[in-house]
Formats: structure tokens, C-alpha cells, sequence
């Protein structure tokens, strides 16, 4: 039964730069510690070619030239090995969480899937590039040997049963995670590979080394059989970055959201799922810098009264920094990453962080991927991607309550209505198994209606009236119908009481055809139409409410 | 070399694999879709698809009740439509009445001519509607007349080769050229309910109940040909309308003094109750 063992060399100098991938190509090294007592901890080949080591304080590394320093991220180091953890599952559902930079995987029946063990190793190493990574991956007949593989030599490592011995004997005895005591007795006796440890006779070695010794006696041959301690994936799909210089525009922002949704997209697509929900959390640098320039002036002067009402809280609060919290919620499973951009984008364009931001969390609530059959008689429907990205403009463009599909309330109010999202995919299963459109009746007349109603002057006679004056253009009421009285919610604080007439009213022709707002016909002396007009008896007061059209 | 021999050259160079390249085609003509209004689809063949279609007319000319009926027609057939409303003057209650899948509907409230055209040209750009609906109607004349021609021509581009009809509602027309079809709206006529008048007409103005609206529908451009004009005047009921274009009524949605339902299950305020008395 194979295994294999991925392994991520220098993984703290990887977690920092997986974010970062243009400096791989630099000399780098990631500094920890707490201050002032910053030390190197991982140097890359470019920076150790330059003279960088480990130990060496911040202000010995500064001196060297061109060299890329980054601070040590606990939250990176996380995220980094969830997406190694990812990964691994992306091939076999067994798995084994060894270490933070090391994964076993049980590859039983995967060769027939992949074609080859051979195959299956390069298209794990290939994965873990598309992750950020550059991965060791060995795989032998046990889990023991695939680590040792994967650990002492780089690229991907195959090793038959029967060279397993052989290919191992050649690595450092180091390589075998040895304690203090025992790497100092072994290089006492000269004892310097994997190869001259196996040689040495097992009795004489369990004397004096006792069965730890011969346990590493068996790991240097490649021959310890252990079975793999399984592990799960995380439910929870989270990418951190920490930022050396705070960030306070948009385009450098959005560059860094679209680094960090190529990756939890790339991880969500490995375990075949999508999200329909993204948290963002950012840390923000206190001041009074103005961040982000917009041109939208509301924009502007909310983000102004944000800082307003933070200078009146007490002192311990603004001297901390604050967090800007931000949910994308989103109709259906995605994880095209550029389409989630383009949405943050015009999320941040209409609500936007007031202060620098110095730490960025995204976290992908995950969702099984959705289905959807297609078909040559579907009816024209949009598609969802391009769709939620549309509304998003449009939201930014009219306000989010002046959009979506519009909903009747329960109520009797007058042209009371709502808005509710539009989903054309709920509204095709709401009208799934019912009647195809019935042959077409007459057309029913409908009310454009006046928002807010024209105020007019009405005389009335024998309670019924018979001229109106509105927009300036005085009418004769040549039929009415009505009043139609209706009132409602008398126990809130926006009750209506009021009385609808349905008036035809003449107009006389010039007066029309000035103000364009009158039906004109050619064959009449006048111009006519048919209105709503509302008489509020509370306030005693006429007005136009629309007119049918 | 005459035209004559180069075309001949040409033809003799391109025989085999182009067939008749000099020939003139016809351009193929567009998918049309019912309007619901059965006097207008045989005056005009229906609304072209992938098209900018004008109506135009004053308030009250009929412009509301035509997107109305065209709206049922293609929700219900399970298509997704768009109207961006520049003055907010949409009745979606009033619309679902007429038999609109709301849920099919989206709607777009603008307060100006400017968010009008930027809506409507997100949501073609966009694309994937049956209809997009840009209301002009109550926005001045003067600021829709001022629309460059460019913009139209965009719409228009952005719309060819596709399923999605382009709705214009104004006033007057402005898209000149742009435009493959414009019908033009007038009132003709509104019809009371006749009973009423019996007894005695304005003086029981409870018992008047609006029937409907008699239109009539002019045909002021057209790319296509219609497919039954002709037949229009010889199967109708109605009189054919002189100076060409057609009439049709529009009723309403509630219920009249005969107690006969009309189409619509639900009534506009209250009136199906007939009972509202002050």
C-alpha cells in the first residue's frame, strides 16, 4: 500500500511569501521576536548567497543591500497549512496532519485514477504550486519513508519497496528528527548518514541507545510500518495577511483581496466546494489620514461622521485600533475568484474603511457547488455571475433599496410595495409545474402613477367634482367615478384616510400641448385624459395620483 | 483594368469556395415576440427582438398598459425583464394584476435621465433580459431631446444579435435612425361602464365604474414588413382606423357593475369590493 508525504521546505519563510509571490525572486528572510529583540529565523538561497543568517538581529540584517524583510504571521502560518491541508485532501480523502509543513497521504487506489504513482506525485507538486507552494513530494510503501523522502531530498521522490533502504542511506542522519543527546553520540561514533546508522548491529544498539535507537534504526532503512493517524479538513476557509506598511487605497487593496481570493478559491476548488458567503475583517491603523478618495459625496460624509463619532468615545478606545467588518453575501455558490473581486470592489467603492488598513482576513463560508442543467427551450434567463455583478453597479448606482424585483405587502395602502432581491432562479422554481402563459385577453389598462402626488385645486359641486387645476392647466371633469374611500393603519404614526375618484377630465387644447402632459387627440377639440385624484380627508387636501396610461 | 474584369477576376479566383460573392443579401430578419396586443402584433408582426422598439405618445396614451402587457406575456412564458423607471411611475401591483410574474421583474428606480441611462446600460451590458424597459415618459422632453444619438446607437449595438427586445418609452421619439420599429399611441377614447350612464350618468358617479381605454396605434416607422396588415381591418371587430394603424381597447382589472370578473385576480384598491361608500 503506497503512501506519500508532501512537504513544504523553509515553511515559515513560505507561509510569509505565499501572499507575496514576486518575492521569491528576491532575497528574503522573516524576522520574530518581540521587540527590540528581533531575530532572522528563515533565509531564502538568494538572501543566504548575500550573507543573511539565522540569528542574526534586525539591525545586522538591514545592512545588507536589496534584501526583502517580513515580519513572522502566526495567522499566515495557519492559513498556510489549511491550504496544505487542503490540498492534500484534494487527492485522498485519508490524510494525516504530521506537522505544520508536512502531510501523509494513504494513496490506496489512487494509481489507477491518476494513472500512475509517478503521475499522481508530479500533480500533487503542480497543485501545491497553484496554492503558493513549492513542495517535496516523496512517496514509498510506508509513512515513515515517504517523510523521510519528502524531507531529505527535493522535487518528488519515488522509492520502491525494495531501494527504499539504498536511496535513504545516503541523507544526513539529521534528517531523522533525532534528539539532542542522540545526534551527539551518533556523531561521537562517526555515525554520520542514514546508511551507516542501519548498518550497525540492532542488539548493540538497543543497549546503548535503547529502543528509540532502533526505532530510528528502522526509519534510516525505510522499514517502520505505522499505520496513519487521520485528520479532517477545516469547515472554515480562512486567509490572513499582515501588512509591514499599512495600505490606504483601493488598487493596492484590491490587489491583495484578489491574492487572497486566488487562494481560498484555489482551496475551496480542491475540495470540489464554493461558498455563498466572505467575511472581511480588516484592522485598521488609527489616524486621521484620508483614506481611499472618492467622488461619491455621501460616501464621503459618512465616513466623515464615522470619525466624528469615534473622537467622541473615550480615550482607551481610540487609542486601539479599530476593525472594519464586511459581509458579501452572495445568491449562489461561486468561486470564480475574479468575479468575487469585481463584487469586493464595488463593495468597498460604495462603503469603504475610514482609517489605513494594517491586517486583512477573508474567511469563505463553504457551500456545495450548485448544478445547473441547461437546455435549448430554457427561456432567456441571465446568467447568475455576470447578473450579481450587474446588480452590484446598480446598487452603487441608484441605492440598494431602489433595486430588485418588486413584491406586493399586505396591506391596503395605495401603491404600497417592496423590494426584494431578484433571483430568477427562485422565481422559476415558484412557477415550476404551472400553466404555460394562457392565450392573450385584452390588455388591462394600467396607472402610471404620480411619486409623490401633484397637488392640485378641485371644485366640487353636489359632492362631486367638476373642474381641476394642477401643473398650471385648469380641466372640466367630463365623467368621474367615485369616491372610492379606503383608510388603514390608523394605529401607526403614518395612517391614510382617503377618497379615489376615477376623473376624465377635458383640457383645453394650447394649455395641453404645452405642458406635454396631456393625451392630445388629433379629431378633438380638447385634450383628455383619465386620472386618479385623491382627496386626504384628514388634511383636506387634493392631489393627483397618477394617470391611467 | 475596367470594374468589370476585376470582378470577373475575382469571381474566377473565389469560385469553389465562396459562392456568389458579389451577390446581394438579404439581412436576415429578427425574432419577433408577441406584444399581448393582438391589433398591434398584426399591424407591426409582433416586437422585434434584438431591436430598439420606440412608443411614444402623451400621458395617458395607452404607454403604461402596452409594457404591461407585454411584461405578462414574457414573464409568464419564464423570461427574465427589466424596467428601468426614470420617474418612478411603475404599478407593480397594478402590473401583477395584469398577470406580470413579479418575481421575473426587475425593476430599476431612477430619479433622473442620467441614472436612467447608466441603469440601462449596465443592465444590457449585462445582458441575458427578454426585455429592458427604459421609461422616459415622465422625465421634461427637453432633457430626453438632449440625449446624443451615440447613446441610442449603443443601446442598439449592444443589443443586436441577441434575444433582448429594447423598449423605448417617451414622449416623442429621439432615437431616430436608431430605432427599427416606433409606434406612436394616442387616447381615443375612454369607455364608463354604459349602465351607469342609464341612470342617470354623472349623478350616481358611484355607479360609474371606468371601463377602459380605446387606443389607437400608429405606425411611424418600421424595418419589417408586418406579416398580416392586411388582414387587420377584414377579421377585427373594430373599424379600421383611417390614416392607417389600428385601435384596440384596454379594460380594467376589476370587477364591473355585471358582475362579470374580468382578467386579473386581484382588484386595484379596493374597487373589486364595490361596496366603499363614504
Amino acid at each position: 500500500m503506497p503512501f506519500a508525504c508532501i512537504h513544504i521546505p523553509h515553511f515559515i519563510l513560505q507561509a510569509a511569501l505565499r501572499a507575496e509571490p514576486e518575492l521569491c525572486a528576491q532575497p528574503a528572510g522573516i524576522l520574530d521576536g518581540n521587540p527590540p529583540l528581533l531575530t532572522i529565523v528563515a533565509v531564502n538561497e538568494k538572501a543566504a548567497r548575500l550573507g543573511l543568517r539565522l540569528e542574526m538581529t534586525k539591525l545586522q540584517a538591514e545592512q545588507i543591500p536589496g534584501l526583502q524583510i517580513r515580519r513572522r504571521s502566526a495567522a499566515q502560518e495557519t492559513a498556510a497549512h489549511a491550504a496544505l491541508v487542503d490540498l492534500a485532501l484534494a487527492f485522498s480523502p485519508r490524510i494525516e496532519d504530521t506537522a505544520a509543513d508536512t502531510i501523509a497521504l494513504d494513496l490506496a487506489g489512487l494509481a489507477a485514477l491518476f494513472g500512475s504513482l509517478e503521475n499522481l506525485a508530479h500533480r500533487m507538486a503542480a497543485r501545491a504550486a497553484e496554492f503558493g507552494f513549492s513542495a517535496n513530494v516523496g512517496v514509498a510503501s510506508n509513512p515513515e519513508a515517504a517523510q523521510l523522502a519528502a524531507r531529505g531530498f527535493s522535487g518528488v521522490t519515488l522509492l520502491a519497496p525494495e531501494e527504499e533502504a539504498q536511496r535513504l542511506g545516503g541523507l544526513p542522519v539529521s534528517a531523522l528528527h533525532l534528539s539532542a543527546e542522540m545526534r551527539e553520540t551518533l556523531d561521537r561514533w562517526g555515525v554520520r548518514t542514514c546508511a551507516a546508522l542501519a548498518a550497525l548491529p540492532v542488539a548493540q544498539l538497543s543497549e546503548r541507545l535503547g529502543q528509540e535507537g532502533v526505532r530510528m534504526q528502522e526509519l534510516a532503512r525505510g522499514a517502520n510500518v505505522r499505520a496513519l493517524i487521520p485528520a479532517q479538513g477545516a469547515t472554515q476557509f480562512e486567509e490572513a495577511l499582515e501588512l509591514d506598511t499599512p495600505v490606504s487605497e483601493l488598487e493596492p487593496l484590491a490587489f491583495l483581496l484578489g491574492r487572497l481570493l486566488d487562494q481560498l478559491c484555489a482551496r475551496l476548488s480542491a475540495r470540489a466546494l464554493a461558498t455563498n458567503e466572505i467575511r472581511l475583517k480588516m484592522k485598521l491603523e488609527p489616524g486621521e489620514e484620508e483614506i481611499f478618495p472618492v467622488a461619491d459625496e455621501s460616501v464621503l460624509q459618512r465616513n466623515s461622521a464615522r470619525k466624528k463619532s469615534g473622537r467622541k468615545n473615550s480615550a482607551a478606545a481610540q487609542t486601539a485600533p479599530s476593525i472594519y467588518e464586511s459581509t458579501l453575501r452572495l445568491p449562489l455558490p461561486m468561486r470564480d475568484s475574479k468575479v468575487l473581486l469585481r463584487l469586493w470592489r464595488l463593495h468597498l467603492e460604495a462603503d469603504p474603511p475610514v482609517s489605513p488598513i494594517v491586517k486583512i482576513e477573508m474567511t469563505a463560508e463553504p457551500a456545495r457547488t450548485r448544478f445547473a442543467q441547461s437546455g435549448l427551450f430554457q427561456p432567456l434567463s441571465p446568467d447568475p455571475e455576470k447578473l450579481e455583478i450587474t446588480m452590484a453597479r446598480a446598487r452603487h448606482l441608484v441605492g440598494e433599496a431602489n433595486i430588485g424585483a418588486p413584491e406586493p405587502v399586505n396591506t391596503h395602502r395605495p401603491l404600497a410595495f417592496a423590494m426584494k432581491r431578484f433571483d430568477p432562479a427562485a422565481a422559476a422554481d415558484d412557477f415550476a409545474g404551472q400553466p404555460a402563459a394562457q392565450a392573450a385577453l385584452a390588455p388591462v389598462i394600467a396607472l402610471r402613477a404620480f411619486r409623490p402626488a401633484l397637488p392640485a385645486r378641485v371644485e366640487v359641486r353636489a359632492d362631486v367634482p367638476v373642474r381641476v387645476l394642477f401643473n398650471g392647466v385648469c380641466g372640466e371633469v367630463i365623467a368621474a367615478s367615485g369616491p372610492w374611500r379606503n383608510s388603514g393603519d390608523w394605529w401607526t404614526e403614518d395612517p391614510w384616510n382617503q377618497d379615489e375618484w376615477d376623473l376624465e377630465i377635458e383640457f383645453p387644447l394650447a394649455r395641453a400641448k404645452e405642458s406635454k402632459l396631456f393625451a392630445v387627440s388629433k379629431e378633438s377639440a380638447a385634450s383628455r385624459g383619465v386620472y386618479r385624484v385623491i382627496y386626504e380627508r384628514a388634511a383636506d387636501r387634493w392631489s393627483i395620483g397618477g394617470v391611467y396610461d | 483594368m475596367t470594374l468589370a474584369a476585376l470582378r470577373s477576376q475575382l469571381e474566377d479566383s473565389l469560385r469553389g469556395k465562396v459562392s456568389a460573392p458579389f451577390a446581394a443579401r438579404r439581412a436576415a430578419l429578427p425574432q419577433m415576440a408577441a406584444s399581448g396586443i393582438t391589433e398591434i402584433d398584426r399591424l407591426t408582426g409582433g416586437l422585434p427582438r434584438g431591436c430598439l422598439t420606440e412608443i411614444t405618445g402623451a400621458a395617458g396614451s395607452g404607454r403604461m398598459s402596452f409594457l404591461v402587457s407585454l411584461l405578462a406575456g414574457l414573464t409568464r412564458r419564464g423570461e427574465s425583464c427589466a424596467v428601468v423607471d426614470g420617474r418612478d411611475a411603475f404599478d407593480p401591483c397594478g402590473a401583477e394584476a395584469a398577470g406580470v410574474a413579479l418575481g421575473r421583474l426587475l425593476l430599476v428606480r431612477c430619479s433622473n435621465i442620467e441614472q436612467a441611462l447608466r441603469g440601462a446600460d449596465l443592465l444590457l451590458h449585462g445582458g441575458g433580459f427578454g426585455l429592458v424597459a427604459l421609461d422616459l415618459s415622465d422625465l421634461p422632453g427637453t432633457a430626453v431631446r438632449r440625449v446624443p444619438l451615440n447613446a441610442w446607437f449603443r443601446f442598439r449595438r449592444m443589443v443586436e444579435n441577441t434575444a433582448t427586445i429594447l423598449l423605448l418609452l417617451e414622449q416623442e421619439s429621439c432615437a431616430k435612425s436608431c430605432a427599427s420599429l416606433v409606434l406612436r399611441l394616442e387616447m381615443e377614447a375612454a369607455r364608463w361602464n354604459s349602465a351607469a350612464r342609464k341612470n342617470g350618468g354623472m349623478k350616481n358617479p358611484q355607479q360609474f365604474l371606468l371601463g377602459g381605454l380605446r387606443i389607437r396605434a400608429e405606425v411611424l416607422r418600421s424595418r419589417f414588413e408586418a406579416a398580416e396588415s392586411s388582414a387587420v381591418n377584414s377579421s377585427s371587430n373594430e373599424s379600421p382606423a383611417p390614416g392607417g394603424g389600428c385601435l384596440y381597447e384596454t379594460e380594467a382589472a376589476w370587477i364591473d357593475l355585471t358582475g362579470k370578473r374580468r382578467r386579473g385576480k386581484n382588484s386595484i384598491s379596493g374597487r373589486a369590493a364595490k361596496s366603499a361608500k363614504p
